[in-house]
């Protein structure tokens, strides 16, 4: 509604300029497209586009459901605990005492994951700003995150366990190590996608170190410290994850529900468990992608 | 900085000072590219001085020079005043701040008062005709009405001294032609010098009260042309025989100093 206001508004303010100055009607014309483009978007039409964009994954969906379904089919009677139905999962898996123990420990795990990823932030953001600041900074010390980046974090975690305890702490800087270089490689990247002339602009009116990174760098790395922020929550709680594996001792989170399921031979809890993982994942990725259009979209046109 | 600041003395010939004043002006860059060689040029107060040569003779280094960014290898560069305008070739919007707030950027940046400098840009934004579009972010703008702003922008410092690096190089003839019309405007109300860079020999001569041709690399200066033309110009002295000698004249320098 307010948008047709906008419309409105845009469209008078266009319609009087073009009687002021009739020579700038290039600048004009690219506007009222937009204006045009918009105001034909009704809320029926929006529906329908909703639906049609829907419509592909949900066939996929059900594709999948069916070959769920026919595995479970064909399997011999001995098997088919392997491939539990849809419907158990739900009933025995979700439903019935294990649905509770998932819920909580999904609520740990997420625990773990965000509390992991703030402090990847915070590291992450810190560091790529000391880089851009510094040539120095960053000659030196960028290629030890890329090393960070190419340790195959699993050969770490007894370490960490060692180190930490076997406990929430441990669990947590599992999910820093593992999410810290996507945040660190996309702020930098993002710091140092401001132009040269932008910067000189700034040098003109003699704007401090500070005024400029408050004022220039920090507004034009926002997409990208988002787009770090969106890769990094799923691989925090991947980090979460794989902390349970390990570590047993503190509070228990999906991790090591899975485990147990796995070695109890529970199938439909464990298959109810992996869904519930799976879908905290994608919770993150989107909760960030909403973050993130609430933040930047206004103004920053992702180019995909 | 070559830059010697506000210049009391009063020169010997002439009773005013230059506000640029470059005497023998040399760039060498630290990779060895020697853009500029004993460059002389003079912009007093009233003057629109246009800058034109080949690509890469060092026309930006000489704004640059000029503005501080850049500081001159040899010679002497002088430039009496510290409200220098500055228009980029793009229009260096920020993108997440809509018209209003870009406009208002470089006096926020000098820490004027919120009060004072929303009516400064208010103001500005006025004169550059973008009334109505302060609510519009800069993707909503065409490249016109980006240069508009940009230009808007500069003129809250209110500058005694214009500098412009090819700002209308992107745009259409015609938008091109008719902020032509509106800077000239401005240059007769708002009484700042100008030192403007641009590829167009028409344009050149159609805006400035002077025009400086520059040769090749190593840019120097080859030859200066006074426009006798009264300010502020008639769109229509475009189609007069003494308009079209004058950029003949310009181009044909500007051909020689390519080649030489
Ligand atoms: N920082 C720098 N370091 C080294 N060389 C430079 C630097 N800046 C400019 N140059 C060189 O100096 C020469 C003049 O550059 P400049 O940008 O002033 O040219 P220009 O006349 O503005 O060209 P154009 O018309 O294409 O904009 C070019 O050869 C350029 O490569
Ligand atoms: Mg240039």
């Amino acid at each position: 509604m307010s948008a047709t206001e906008a419309t409105t508004v845009d469209s008078t303010e266009l319609a009087h300029n073009v009687d002021v100055d009739p020579p700038h009607g290039s600048a004009v014309s690219a506007v009222d497209m937009t204006v045009s483009r918009e105001a034909v978007r009704t809320p029926a039409e929006r529906i329908r586009r909703g639906v049609r964009a829907a419509l592909p994954p949900l066939a996929v969906f059900v594709v999948i459901v069916i070959i769920w379904y026919g595995a479970n089919a064909i399997l011999a009677p001995t098997q088919k605990f392997l491939v539990p139905t849809i419907d158990q999962v739900i009933i025995q898996g979700f439903g019935g005492p294990s649905g509770s123990q998932i819920l909580i420990a999904v609520l740990r795990t997420t625990g773990v994951a965000i509390t992991g990823l703030a402090i990847a932030a915070v590291l992450g953001i810190g560091w790529a700003t000391a880089m851009s600041l510094a040539r120095w900074v960053q000659r030196s010390t960028y290629p030890y995150a890329v090393i960070l980046q190419c340790i195959p974090i699993l050969a770490l975690v007894p370490l960490i366990g060692v180190w930490f305890g076997y406990e929430f702490n441990a669990r947590v800087v599992v999910c820093v190590m593992i999410a810290l270089f996507p945040m660190v490689a996309n702020t930098l990247f993002g710091l140092q996608s401001v132009e040269r002339s932008q910067h000189e602009l700034f040098q003109l009116q003699k704007a401090s170190k500070w005024t400029v990174l408050t004022k220039l760098m920090y507004p034009a790395a926002l997409p990208s410290i988002f787009l770090g922020l969106r890769t990094s929550a799923g691989l925090a709680v991947v980090g979460a994850i794989v902390g349970d594996f390990f570590f047993q001792r503190g509070q228990p989170g999906v991790g090591t529900l899975l485990q147990t399921y796995a070695r109890l031979l529970s199938y439909p809890q464990l298959f109810a468990a992996i869904i519930a993982s799976a879908l905290l994942g994608v919770a993150m990725f989107f909760i960030f992608g909403l973050i993130a259009k609430i933040a930047v979209g206004k103004w920053y046109d992702p180019v995909n | 900085m070559a830059m010697t600041a506000p210049a009391p003395t009063p020169t010997s010939v002439g009773t005013q000072t230059p506000l640029v004043d470059f005497t023998n002006v040399a760039m060498k860059f630290p990779n060895g590219t020697v853009a500029l060689s004993g460059v002389n040029i003079t912009v007093n107060r009233g003057e629109f001085v246009t800058v034109v040569g080949p690509s890469g003779c060092g026309k930006s280094t000489l704004l640059r020079i000029a503005s501080g960014l850049e500081t001159a290898s040899e010679g002497t560069a002088t430039v009496s005043t510290d409200r220098i305008g500055y228009v980029f070739q793009d229009a260096t919007l920020l993108a997440w701040r809509d018209v209003q707030r870009n406009v208002e950027l470089l006096a926020e940046l000098n820490k004027q008062p919120k009060k004072e400098r929303r009516e400064k840009a208010r103001a500005a934004i006025d004169l550059v005709g973008l009334t109505g579009f302060e609510k519009n972010l800069p993707k909503q703008l065409s490249g016109g009405m980006k240069m508009r702003a940009s230009l808007a922008r500069s003129l809250t410092l209110d500058p005694e001294l214009f500098l412009f690096d090819e700002p209308f190089g992107a745009l259409d003839e015609i938008t091109r032609e008719r902020l032509n019309d509106e800077l000239i405007q401005l240059f007769v109300r708002e009484g700042f010098a100008g030192m403007f860079i641009t590829h167009s020999v028409s344009e050149a001569v159609y805006l400035s009260t002077k025009v400086v041709v520059m040769s090749g690399r190593p840019g120097t200066i080859v030859n200066t042309f006074d426009v006798p033309f009264p300010m502020p110009r008639d769109p229509d002295i475009r189609f007069t025989a003494e308009f079209a000698e004058l950029v003949g004249e310009v181009s044909h320098a500007l051909r020689e100093g390519h080649q030489g």
